[in-house]
């Protein structure tokens, strides 16, 4: 064979030399990687714990679960009921806009839309979905409060009603597309046998596809609580930060996460105000993550087998 | 489980069949009328679920109608050249659009090259043991955690510990590991994508391991990486609240021009300007115009995004 | 036409000895004893899930990729068991080719697909690589169809070029062996023959080993055939030989098409 480039000889020296330096070093940078986001976890419960070891420490624990909640005064008092307060009371406003739109959504989608109008209401949904929290908080506070003002005149400018509803609309589409998720799942078998014995589609939907999508569709619930319990800038700016434990959903009440940000954007100089953000951190990181871990557990657990 | 949804579906059959049954013993115009009734429910509920959907697509026109007629006049060349001024009239966005670019020349090569390293990890060297799942596992709950809380990892550790400041670096370093699950996700779904017999061809070369991915692996699987670069960037350029828990200033004059500057971006502008439209009505309007730049390169970018996964499609 | 004639003269390229294989509990191959000799095309034969894949995807290592895969014997490759901790696997399939079922070019253009192992082993000089595939693509009986369009995306081939491009890209690191997995089984009457009229060229200089599972096209391509049943080499001695007066009942069975 007359070859015009002998390669075989080429390779050969190449190969015999070539040191395996990269192929074993890859390996090791691409692991280093992969344990930064095991780093990150470590890193934001050694913050939180740390900090929050300190405020656990200065205030007494009778203290913390008292509705007296003012950070600010000169007799300083760091109860904490008042934000768990705002937080599940705007959060439960969210979810009865969620689940009810988000829920019929995902039907409408995954039983009766056709496959043309699926495909375009499904990256609509997206959008919405897309759009950042600061929008939605400028939209709740320039907006939906001032016409809810006309509905409900008692409404005060900060108020928890509308930035409930606005997150509400800014988790229906992770409601509607967990939950369309689950129910296209269903077999189709299943909905035959229904539909041939003359079951109308509504019937179908609720009677059979529902109940066999049931865990996905708790776990698009439970993960829309935690989403609306970690939303930030929705409440911090259309909900307002009155400290006063109230039922009232017409008037201003403030969340964890507000209580956040409007002490850290403040000046505050190291104290227990500062240490306090790190407890109310931890308390809102294990809620969140609590929820995450039941979503994953029920979506895990009572995944269905078809 | 597939028992229990086996007897589910006798349950649901012995209801029907309980119907047909019944039918026999029925007058024929009771069970007309019902049948009627049925059929009208079933309308309703179509109509009232497709309302649902379509309220969604409702209020995304009011959200995006409202908020352009507040920016119409306030959103010129000048609005986007001029720096920013306690006048509204004078008051520009051009020291946070420069603000928002530098935060994503910090963002885009962090997370591309942590995210994509670690999906190469976990899909092409981790075994399937405990450790992989644990680090699975681990993602999906850091992407579930509120923003807010990295902003105080990030107040502690880049602001405090590392003593960065409330600078540029500072922020993309937080809003990096914020949407660092993102991109691994839809990297690792990518890599996942690239079908055995491209390794197969590249293995039987006598590539190795490394070479078959840089070669073979990395290039196929490109455009997934790239969308999902682009949906974490999307994240990332509207995130606000960490930027505001690390302590971004109000007011900043100068025009960043390095990343260790203190710096304003785009979200965090429409933050201050809402926030204080109680004394000056007018930033409502500044914050409006502000939030029309910010959706429109939201747009562009999911455009390319879109345009890149219809484009490189593979039809192996 | 069938015999290359005198082919016990030739030297041994392979010899396998005693070669057992698991896939996890399940042994798919038993206790396999052959020797493949040079410039010779060797057929493998026998009906699906008989191991025949699997046996010519242990002559180059290809069976490490899969995890669970456990192997016993030897296999010495020019007097070197490959099975050694010695033999660098990157350099045992740079002189071991081998060619898919299913075409698979890299998503890049045909040049490019061609020098692909040239180039990951290191040659870089621009006019090397150009030589390199236009005699990779003559060799492959493909030069004329391509060659007004080197950089265009391989995808764009039909799929018998495709096939052959892929033979161009195992030629290009100049082997000694090519091993070929069913190469013809995706396509078409015609591009079947063209390969096959590729693979008569190419046993002047290559030592072929081919798994097909169609019996015919054993008998037009091969000098020796290997019969697999079930994991086990029942009947291995020349094409001819094999076709006409097997030895083995259950080889007569399926050479004339009682099961398989």
């Amino acid at each position: 064979m007359n070859k015009a480039v002998n390669v075989r000889d080429i390779i050969k020296k190449n190969i015999k030399s070539k040191k395996n330096k990269t192929e074993k070093i890859m390996p090791n940078i691409f692991l280093l990687s992969a344990s930064i986001s095991i780093l990150t976890t470590i890193g934001i419960l050694v913050t939180l714990i740390i900090d929050s070891y300190k405020f656990f420490a200065e205030v007494p624990v009778k203290e913390i679960f008292s509705i007296n909640l003012a950070p600010l005064s000169k007799n300083p008092s760091f109860g904490i009921l008042p934000l768990i307060n705002g937080t599940i009371i705007t959060s439960l406003i969210a979810m009865c806009v969620a689940v009810p739109v988000g829920l019929t959504a995902a039907m409408y989608l995954s039983e009766f839309a056709s496959e043309k109008s699926r495909k375009t209401l499904k990256p609509i949904m997206e959008v919405l979905a897309g759009i950042p929290t600061i929008v939605y908080g400028f939209f709740a506070y320039s907006f939906v409060t001032p016409l809810l003002m006309r509905l409900i005149p008692s409404l005060e400018a900060k108020n928890a009603l509308s930035p409930g509803i606005v997150m509400g609309i800014m988790i229906i589409p992770l409601v509607a597309s967990l939950s369309e998720d689950a129910m296209s799942s269903v077999p189709n078998s299943m909905r035959e046998g229904a539909l041939a014995l003359g079951s109308t589609k509504l019937e179908v939907t609720l009677k059979v596809v529902v109940p066999a999508a049931i865990s996905g569709i708790i776990a698009s619930f439970v993960l829309a609580i935690s989403r609306a319990i970690g939303e930030t800038m929705i409440v911090t700016i259309a909900s307002g930060s009155s400290k006063t434990l109230t039922f009232d959903i017409t008037q201003s009440m403030q969340t964890m996460t507000a209580y956040i940000v409007e002490f850290t954007s403040g000046d505050a100089g190291i104290g227990t105000g500062y240490y306090s953000l790190y407890a109310v951190g931890l308390i809102l990181f294990l809620f969140t993550l609590l929820m995450n871990l039941i979503a994953q557990y029920i979506s895990h657990k009572y995944r269905e087998e078809y | 489980m597939a028992y229990q949804s086996k007897l589910k579906s006798d349950e649901i059959n012995n209801e029907l069949n309980d119907v047909e049954h019944g039918k026999t013993f029925l007058n024929k115009e009771i069970t007309n009328e019902r049948m009627e009734k049925r059929i009208l429910l079933d309308k309703v509920a179509r109509k009232v679920f497709s309302l649902s959907t379509v309220f969604a697509l409702i209020v995304l026109g009011i959200l995006f109608y409202r908020i352009g007629t507040q920016s119409i006049g306030w959103l010129d060349l000048k609005f986007l050249t001029s720096n920013l001024s306690i006048f509204p009239e004078k008051a520009g966005i051009y020291g946070a659009i420069i603000g928002s670019v530098w935060l994503m020349a910090v963002v885009i090569p962090v997370t591309l090259l942590l995210g994509v390293s670690t999906a190469i990890y976990l899909e092409e060297y981790a075994n399937q043991g405990k450790f992989q799942s644990f680090i699975k596992t681990n993602i999906s709950n850091l992407a579930g955690v509120p923003s807010v809380i990295f902003g105080l990892l990030g107040l502690t550790v880049f602001r405090r510990l590392f003593d960065l400041g409330s600078s540029i670096l500072a922020g993309g370093l937080t809003l990096s590991l914020l949407v660092l699950p993102i991109i691994v996700v839809a990297s690792q779904e990518a890599i996942r994508a690239v079908p055995g017999f491209l390794r197969d061809g590249a293995y039987a070369m006598g590539a190795t391991k490394w070479t078959t991915i840089r070669t073979v692996v990395l290039p196929a699987s490109l455009p997934g990486i790239l969308t999902g670069c682009i949906l974490a960037i999307s994240r990332a350029i509207g995130e606000t609240a960490p930027l505001v828990v690390l302590g971004i200033p109000t007011l900043i004059l100068r025009i960043p021009d390095s990343i260790m500057s203190d710096f304003t971006a785009l979200p965090i502008q429409i933050y201050y300007w809402t926030l204080d439209t109680v004394l000056t009505p007018q930033y409502a309007n500044l914050a409006a115009a502000t939030i029309v730049v910010l959706l429109v390169v939201l747009l562009l970018m999911n455009s390319v995004a879109i345009f890149i996964r219809i484009k490189f499609q593979r039809r192996y | 036409m069938l015999t290359n004639g005198g082919s016990s003269q030739n030297g041994v390229v392979y010899d396998v000895k005693g070669l057992n294989l698991w896939y996890g509990n399940d042994q798919a191959l038993k206790d396999i004893n052959l020797k493949i000799e040079e410039n010779e095309v060797t057929a493998i034969i026998g009906p699906s899930g008989c191991g025949k894949s699997t046996f010519i995807k242990t002559l180059n290592r290809m069976v490490d990729n899969i995890p669970i895969v456990r192997t016993s014997g030897k296999i010495f490759y020019h007097g070197v068991n490959i099975f050694d901790k010695t033999v660098k696997l990157e350099e045992l399939r740079t002189t071991v080719g081998m060619v898919f079922q299913k075409p698979n070019p890299f998503p890049k253009s045909i040049f490019e697909n061609v020098v692909y192992g040239p180039k990951i082993h290191g040659i870089r000089n621009k006019k090397q690589l150009m030589e390199i595939a236009e005699e990779s693509l003559k060799s492959a009986a493909l030069w004329d169809e391509v060659k007004d369009r080197l950089h265009d995306n391989a995808y764009g081939l039909s799929g018998g070029q495709q096939q052959r491009l892929c033979i161009a890209r195992s030629l290009a690191i100049q082997p000694d062996v090519l091993l070929m997995d069913e190469p013809t089984s995706a396509l078409d009457p015609i591009a079947t023959n063209r390969i096959e009229e590729l693979i008569d060229e190419l046993k002047n200089n290559y030592t072929i080993a081919i798994v097909t599972h169609s019996m015919q096209q054993a008998a037009r391509i091969s000098d020796k055939t290997a019969f697999f049943l079930m994991g086990e080499l029942i009947e291995f001695s020349d094409t001819k030989k094999i076709f006409t007066t097997p030895e083995d009942k259950r080889t007569e069975d399926y050479i004339t098409g009682r099961f398989g």
